[in-house]
């Protein structure tokens, strides 16, 4: 096909160029976190820049392989890779290996993988195919239960490995609902849920279910006459409250790791350990300054600090070598790709393509938006890397093939593919 | 969603400012560059000795550390002046520093070790002239007595076997025992390091806690302990050693308590301390005479006579024979073609008590006949089982269990020995014959030798001999005491009597007469080591008083010939010392002799070999 031969001039290179610029500089970073001061090269394989750049050359090359394959194929094997990715993330119950108590990793040779990576592209792949099937309506309950499915189960196996991190990064998915028109009034109950259990964590649970009888009862006492309102009122006053008592009993089973972070976060000051990662992140950043003390000259990562300063809290490395400057460049960069994969999404004729682009984007921006977040004191510490940034052949891997299947489904965005 | 997007980045990016720009508190670390750790070493614990007397105590000296990422535009030839060196030795020591295991150059590291306060004090008016530079403050441990080196023992840096083991507690540099009560008791009298965070300035000076001391933790200052060792007691033993190869073992016998314990050529503890240490112990390790070894612990001789006592009560035990028994001395004892001479003309003995108090090698060999062809048993090698069970009981052949860091279990050969060099059912007495008398194969450390006579003068039992009494906490004042182990022999105490009265007669009319002490009821028994390199080892093994043992000792002179010439004199010195606090008049020439005498001639040593150590200077 004539297509075929020009397919060099179709590719976005606009986010082929964010994407290399940011993992460029993830490198660079790792090599300032992880060199210790030791005159070791950003090439030393003992250290983690070392390794990245292995990853690195493996990611540019599945890149490569991706682009030379025909579009059609992601599509039409869909569901094979999403059943395939599955039975991988369920195989490290048998064959996983333990890293820092989560069975969630998978040895070849020497290196590990983590399928939980991988298993968002599955599900990315998946209910794209799904939703952009003829006749599927979100709004339809018929649609929807089997769309919620999709997500679902990826993220519960998950879950249940222990690994609540990767798990809740799958609730980006709603995103690419709402996207396809999934009612508001999920958000609403959504946003609802998150409140009252953030409530009920801080405050004490019977005050939370008292405060709403008041609120109920003035609403029955303004509008009695309306029957189906206060019906209504007491329905709502019931599952809250069975609600907020649930939370408060889910929590006291979360493991004693999660409930520190959330306790941190609220302000409960509980575990030394979960306040003091996210104080020496906030310390190292803000300590950065307007400009930064330069690059490899951060203290406070330097001297260790900061935990996980190559992998989950890279960003405290970036703020305290680069400033707020520095800060401003890398979201701004995060941002431009963002903002391009949702303009490609939009330009896709194809309902498949736009969906998936949709999922990257929602994928991206919800690793960005918990990584950072954590880092600047804002979000509670959920393990979970900054993409193409953070140290790790696994999610550097996961997010390479996550965007290239995109800017290849680009290349063909003016076919229909379903 | 690109709203939704954007509303967060937009909040992300006002948090940043306010991190970064608004707030200064964080603005502080970035102009200053550093947050500094300090580890905060603890009080290594005291030792005292039995009465109270402190033996060990620390004195402050310092490490200069640096920083070398913070170490910029130093003045490095203030430096060198202040230090005394050249610049090569400078550029040697930084060379040196970034071989050390753990180098990073974001982290202190040790550039000179051990400076006295002296020199410190010089170096502290300049330190703003050395960014990056630091004083750490450790400390060297002092003995004001200079003795009981080897017992005491002394503090080193750490090995990498011992840091690696330690589960990231030791670092390179830190300091821990090395041997003696130092090693033995390192976690006791170690304490718990602990850690503070602190801001430094451009100048290097500390500009207070980081996060008011909410990461620090606290030092636990090391436990004191309270040795068993009677310092002045120790000190006199080895001034009667002096020039003298061997060793002095006293212990409580009640309690298992160690007064005193020389090992000699001993030499000052204070040669091991500080910076001077790596030198002279390489000096004292190639000396020929040893001083590192700890002979009271890990040296063995042949018991010879002093373990003719343990021969008399095995055999009234066992009931081969009776007090009175006779033994005709006609100068020599033959059996098989063997001939045990006796060691001098005395009238035969007509009983144990006499025979112990003329040392009567005859009677002793025909004793040990009876215990290993007794009826009772149909092999000798049963027999001969049987009786080193009874000196294993003793603590013989077996380790005491003292807490030193080594001990040697001596020697009490088995059944399967003998098997082994003349097969199964081919020995007799007559075979092993010479063990009668203590010689050949039995082996004695002088501690087991002491603890022997600790044994008898219990009448039957010994408690796990040991040096230190008690631990205390110094804050809390606190004590901790273990329970030593009480071994029992099997052994009734009604045989006890005959034998000590036998030792009773070694001072009052035996071999050792001439060591008597007037007023003293000392109970003893003298030994002959032979030496096939040279001349006999002189030994003595006592307790006193006869009533009431408050002291049990042995005494081995190495080379020093008859137990009656050296080690008998020591021993009954050591106890009158001990029990009188003086000695008498009558005695003071024997004590100067005692002191004066110097064997040294022969082990071939005539230099002052002591030249060749230096102190630090004072």
């Amino acid at each position: 096909m004539a297509r075929q031969d020009s397919i060099t001039g179709k590719i976005d290179w606009l986010t082929v160029i964010l994407y290399t610029l940011l993992v460029m500089i993830g490198w660079l970073v790792i090599y300032s976190a992880s060199s210790g001061g030791d005159d070791k090269s950003i090439f030393d394989t003992s250290i983690n820049s070392g390794k990245q750049f292995q990853w690195m050359v493996a990611s540019a090359l599945i890149a490569f392989i991706i682009l030379i394959v025909e579009a059609r194929f992601y599509v039409t094997l869909s569901y094979v890779f999403y059943v395939l990715l599955l039975l991988f993330v369920l195989s490290v119950l048998v064959i996983g290996v333990k890293v820092k108590g989560q069975q969630n990793w998978i040895r070849f040779g020497s290196f590990q993988m983590q399928p939980s990576e991988l298993a968002k592209f599955g599900a990315a792949l998946a209910i794209s195919k799904y939703l952009a099937g003829l006749n599927v309506d979100i709004r339809k309950w018929h649609y929807k239960w089997r769309a919620f499915a999709i997500i679902g189960l990826p993220m519960v196996i998950i879950a249940v490995q222990g690994d609540a991190g990767s798990a809740i990064v799958f609730a980006a998915f709603s995103l690419v609902l709402f996207r396809d028109g999934l009612e508001s009034y999920y958000l609403i109950i959504g946003a609802s849920a998150v409140v009252l259990a953030l409530m009920s964590l801080i405050i004490y649970k019977y005050y939370i279910i008292v405060g709403l009888a008041v609120i109920i009862l003035l609403i029955i006492y303004f509008s009695w006459r309306n029957k189906k309102l206060v019906l209504l009122s007491v329905g709502v006053f019931i599952l809250a409250s069975v609600y907020v008592l649930g939370v408060d009993f889910a929590f006291s089973k979360l493991k004693p790791h999660q409930q520190d972070r959330i306790n941190v976060l609220l302000g409960k000051k509980v575990s030394e350990k979960a306040e003091w990662n996210m104080k020496q992140s906030v310390i190292a950043i803000g300590s950065g300054g307007i400009l930064g003390k330069g690059y490899l000259n951060g203290t406070q990562t330097k001297l260790k600090f900061v935990p996980e300063q190559s992998t989950d809290f890279i960003f405290s490395s970036i703020g305290e070598e680069f400033g707020f400057v520095g800060s401003l460049f890398i979201i701004s960069v995060f941002l431009a790709l963002l903002f391009r994969v949702l303009y490609l999404a939009e330009r896709q004729r194809s309902k498949f393509s736009r969906i998936y682009g949709y999922c990257v984007a929602s994928i991206l921006f919800f690793h960005f938006l918990v990584n950072i977040g954590m880092a600047i004191g804002v979000a509670p510490v959920i393990g979970i890397p900054l993409p193409f940034i953070s140290y790790g052949g696994s999610s550097l891997l996961a997010f390479t093939l996550l965007l290239f299947v995109f800017i290849r489904l680009d290349t063909q965005r003016y076919e229909t593919m379903r | 969603m690109q709203i939704i997007i954007l509303s967060f980045a937009g909040i992300f990016l006002l948090r940043l400012f306010y991190l970064q720009v608004i707030d200064t508190k964080y603005d502080v670390l970035a102009k200053n560059n550093a947050i500094k750790e300090l580890d905060i070493y603890p009080t290594r614990g005291l030792v005292y000795d039995r009465k109270g007397e402190l033996i060990v105590y620390n004195e402050s000296i310092y490490d200069l550390m640096v920083v070398p990422r913070q170490a910029k535009k130093v003045d490095t030839v203030k430096l060198c002046e202040l230090l005394s060196i050249t610049k090569e030795e400078f550029l040697k020591k930084s060379a040196d520093m970034k071989k050390q295991r753990g180098y990073s150059s974001y982290k202190p590291n040790a550039f000179i070790k051990q400076l006295s306060l002296k020199d410190y004090s010089r170096l502290q008016e300049f330190m703003h002239l050395f960014p990056g530079f630091y004083g750490q403050v450790r400390s060297v441990r002092k003995y004001p007595q200079r003795v009981a080196a080897t017992i005491l023992g002394d503090i080193g840096e750490v090995s990498e076997r011992q840091i690696d083991s330690s589960y990231g507690y030791y670092k390179p540099g830190d300091y821990v025992g090395k041997s003696g009560i130092e090693k033995v008791y390192e976690k006791e009298l170690g304490g718990k390091r602990g850690k503070k965070l602190v801001f430094v300035d451009v100048h290097n000076k500390e500009v207070g806690s980081f996060s008011n001391g909410e990461y620090d933790t606290v030092a636990v200052a090391g436990d004191n302990v309270i040795a068993t060792l009677d310092i002045a007691l120790q000190n006199y033993g080895e001034q009667l050693m002096q020039n003298k190869k061997g060793s002095v073992v006293a212990i409580e016998p009640s309690t298992g308590e160690i007064i005193a314990m020389v090992s000699s050529p001993g030499y000052d503890p204070n040669l091991l301390t500080g910076a001077v240490r790596g030198k002279n112990f390489n000096a004292l390790l190639k000396d020929s005479l040893l001083p590192l070894y700890v002979r009271p612990t890990l040296a063995t001789y042949p018991p010879g006579s002093a373990f003719k006592p343990l021969v008399a009560l095995i055999a009234l035990q066992e009931g081969v024979q009776t007090t009175n028994y006779f033994v005709n001395c006609g100068g020599g004892y033959t059996v098989g073609g063997v001939t045990v001479r006796c060691s001098h003309h005395h009238p035969s003995a007509g009983n144990i008590q006499y025979a112990l108090a003329q040392s009567c090698n005859p009677y002793f060999c025909q004793t040990y006949r009876n215990i290993l062809e007794d009826r009772k048993f149909t092999k000798t090698s049963e027999s001969f089982a049987n009786w080193k069970n009874h000196c294993n009981s003793f603590g013989l052949g077996v380790k005491t269990g003292i807490d030193m860091p080594s001990e040697a279990s001596g020697n009490i050969p088995s059944v399967k020995y003998f098997n082994k060099i003349y097969g199964e059912n081919r020995w007799k007495f007559a075979t092993v014959i010479s063990l009668s008398i203590g010689q050949g194969e039995v082996l004695t450390t002088p501690l087991q030798l002491a603890n022997l006579f600790a044994c008898i003068a219990n009448k039957g039992y010994w408690i796990t001999p040991h040096v230190v009494r008690k631990i205390t906490d110094p804050v809390t004042g606190k004590d901790v005491t273990h329970p030593y182990e009480r071994h029992q022999t099997f052994i009734d105490i009604k045989h006890f009597d005959p034998v000590i009265e036998g030792l009773h007669q070694v001072l009052e009319a035996g071999t050792a007469r001439g060591s008597r002490v007037e007023g003293i009821s000392i109970c003893g028994k003298t030994g002959t080591a032979q030496n096939p390199h040279g001349d006999n080892h002189s030994m003595f093994a006592a307790f006193a008083p006869k009533e009431n043992p408050k002291i049990a000792i042995a005494v081995i002179v190495e080379n020093g010939g008859y137990g009656g010439a050296f080690a008998a004199p020591i021993a009954t010195l050591m106890i009158e010392k001990y029990l009188n606090d003086t000695i008498q008049s009558s005695r003071v020439a024997l004590e100067t002799k005692m002191k004066e005498a110097n064997l040294l001639n022969k082990y071939g040593i005539s230099v002052n070999r002591s030249a060749q150590l230096q102190m630090e200077d004072e």
